[in-house]
């Protein structure tokens, strides 16, 4: 065995044993931490791997981002240093059956599959990657890097407009007080706009007859 | 919560490094799969958490089973 193969080993028992402990344990900011482990894993497996471009998008995207954004809603929603409740025996039971054929299935195609080693030797570049990206031929990937900009933009408004304090408490019920509120943000904010919802009025008229009524 | 998901799809991503690495090497498909997997995975995850905020401010609870109730 190889000094490689040793590293490898080392890190992919990391990263399942990490994942392993952030699925099982019951606390929940435990369980943010043993995923930031994994996910810092899997970048280290893809630094192995040879493919630094994906690894550095990993630690942006996922370490950077995802966890700290899992850690921020954690501590805005609740107290993390309370258990989860325990399972169910009989959930418990379905998630292990489905693991096991998952895994028997899986294993089995990779048993039957035979697997022919390649010789040449694999050779990325950011700026191949980049012309690929945005070429409209045959082996172009412009349709979806132009269709995944769209969801990130929609993601991005539809986040917005989710999260945005809502102007009527979402459950129905509205309090006396909270609408006494509402109008009065309503009319310190719409009250300075009037003359110049006015005015892009009068500019959308082209007719001068209406200009002159206006004014 | 949806980090099980996070694992699955990274679990995903790196099959689909290595089979790109070790079997076709002359292209560049699996990397772009890769790519777009993780961009999708942040905008979900993104979405997710606005909901879970929301949800939490009108029931005071993230629990999915206690948000039985619907609007109309």
């Amino acid at each position: 065995m190889t000094a490689s193969a040793i590293i490898f080993y080392i890190i992919s028992a990391f990263i399942l044993g990490t994942g392993v402990f952030a699925m099982t344990t019951r606390k929940i900011f435990r369980s943010a931490i043993w995923l930031l482990f994994s996910l810092i894993g899997i970048a280290a497996l893809y630094f192995w791997l040879q493919v630094e471009f994906i690894a550095a998008v990993q630690i942006v995207v996922y370490v950077g981002g995802i966890v700290v954004l899992i850690i921020f809603s954690i501590f805005l929603t609740q107290q993390s240093g309370r258990e989860m409740p325990k399972q169910s025996v009989k959930r418990t039971l379905a998630s292990a059956l489905a693991v096991l054929f998952g895994f028997v299935l899986t294993f089995l195609q990779i048993w039957k599959y035979n697997f022919q080693p390649t010789t040449k030797t694999f050779d990325w570049t950011v700026a191949k990657i980049g012309s690929r990206m945005l070429s409209t031929t045959e082996n172009g990937y412009a349709l979806p890097f132009e269709v995944v900009s769209m969801l990130l933009l929609a993601a991005m408004i539809g986040c917005i407009v989710i999260a945005m304090r809502p102007s009527a408490p979402t459950n129905g019920k509205v309090k006396e007080k909270d609408l006494e509120e509402i109008k009065e943000d309503t009319r310190t904010i719409v009250t300075p706009f009037n003359e110049k919802s006015e005015i892009s009025e009068i500019q959308q008229i082209p007719s001068r007859g209406d200009v002159e009524e206006a004014l | 919560m949806l980090m099980a998901i996070e694992l699955i799809l990274n679990s995903v991503n790196i099959n689909f490094v290595v089979f790109n690495k070790y079997l076709y090497p002359e292209k560049l498909d699996g990397i772009f799969f890769v790519i777009f997997i993780i961009t999708i995975a942040a905008a979900e995850a993104a979405v997710a958490i606005a909901i879970i905020i929301n949800l939490y401010r009108s029931h005071r609870s993230i629990d999915v089973e206690k948000a039985s109730e619907m609007k109309y």
